[in-house]
C-alpha cells in the first residue's frame, strides 16, 4: 500500500503568479513524458521483473515520480494563485480555465488529454526497462525544454532539482538492466 | 531573494532535506545492496528523521496517515497548511 506524507519531496517556491508559465509547466504533469506518465509506465512494469532488484526499483522511482507529479502540480496551484481572468485571457489559457478553472488537469501543454498510450508494458523486462532508460531522458529533455522558456528564477531551481532526479533514475533503470541481464544469462547456462 | 518563512517550514525543509537524502541513498542501495557505507549513512539518516519528525509533529500534528503518526486531540492530520500551501 502507500502512505502519504504531508509534504513535498522538495520545496516549491514561485516569484509571484505567472499563467502562461503554468500552461507550459503542466506539460510534465499531464504529458506524454510527464510525471504521472513515469509513475505509471513503472508501478505498471514491476509486477512480472524477475528479479529483487527490478522490483525494488520500479516501486521506488515510481513512488517517487508520485512525488514529482505533486510537485508540478504545486507549481501550477502556485502559479494559478490570485490569477484574473484578465491575465488568463492575456496567457492564452481562457480555454483551459474555461473547463477547468485553476484545478490542475491531466493534459500536456498544448491541451492533449493523458492518455495510458503514453507508456509501454511489453511483458519484456529488456524491452520494458529500455523503454524507461528513455522515458529519462524524454523527461529530461522536457525540462531542460520548460528551462529554456521560464522567467522565473524560483520555478527554475524546482525544474533543476526535477531534471537531476531523471539523471539520477536513468543511472539507476542502467544497473537493474545489467541486474536482469546478467540473471538471463544465468538462466541460460544453468 | 530573500523572504521570511515560517517556523513551521523552516522544520519542515529541514526534514526534506534528510528525507531526500534517504530517497537517494534508498535507491542507490537498490542497485548496490553490498555498499557498507551507504548502508551506514542510510540507517544513519533514519535515525536523525525519526528525531526531527517527531519534533515537527509534537507542534505541527502528524505527518503522515493510516497509522504512521499518532495524533493531539482533536484530530490533526486534517489542518492546514497542506504541502501545495505552504510558502518557503
Ligand atoms: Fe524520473
Amino acid at each position: 500500500m502507500w502512505i502519504y506524507e504531508k509534504k513535498l519531496e522538495y520545496p516549491v517556491r514561485v516569484s509571484g503568479p505567472n499563467p502562461r508559465l503554468a500552461k507550459i509547466i503542466i506539460e510534465q504533469y499531464g504529458g506524454s513524458d510527464g510525471e504521472a506518465a513515469a509513475a505509471n509506465r513503472y508501478l505498471t512494469q514491476r509486477y512480472a521483473m524477475p528479479t529483487g532488484m527490478a522490483k525494488g526499483v520500479l516501486t521506488d522511482i515510481g513512488t517517487e515520480e508520485l512525488a514529482h507529479w505533486e510537485i508540478v502540480a504545486t507549481l501550477f496551484y502556485k502559479l494559478m494563485k490570485g490569477v484574473s481572468p484578465a491575465q488568463i485571457k492575456a496567457a492564452g489559457l481562457e480555454a483551459y480555465y474555461a473547463n477547468h478553472g485553476k484545478d490542475v488537469f491531466l493534459e500536456n501543454a498544448a491541451g492533449v488529454p493523458f492518455t495510458a498510450a503514453y507508456f509501454a508494458a511489453k511483458g519484456d523486462p529488456v524491452a520494458n526497462l529500455v523503454e524507461d532508460m528513455a522515458a529519462e531522458q524524454k523527461a529530461r529533455a522536457t525540462y531542460e525544454n520548460l528551462l529554456n522558456l521560464s522567467d522565473d528564477p524560483c520555478v527554475n531551481d524546482t525544474l533543476r532539482f526535477l531534471r537531476e532526479r531523471e539523471v539520477v533514475h536513468f543511472q539507476r533503470f542502467g544497473e537493474v538492466l545489467d541486474n536482469v541481464q546478467t540473471w538471463m544469462n544465468s538462466k541460460k547456462c544453468f | 531573494m530573500n523572504r521570511k518563512i515560517s517556523h513551521q517550514a523552516k522544520l519542515l525543509k529541514e526534514i526534506m532535506s534528510y528525507e531526500f537524502t534517504a530517497v537517494d541513498l534508498n535507491l542507490f542501495l537498490d542497485t548496490h545492496p553490498g555498499d557498507m557505507r551507504a548502508l551506514a549513512e542510510y540507517n544513519q539518516t533514519v535515525c536523525q528523521l525519526k528525531k526531527l519528525k517527531h519534533a515537527y509533529e509534537q507542534c505541527y500534528g502528524p505527518l503522515a496517515n493510516f497509522g504512521n503518526s499518532p495524533s493531539q486531540h482533536p484530530w490533526r492530520w486534517i489542518d492546514e497548511p497542506w504541502p501545495w500551501q505552504i510558502e518557503f
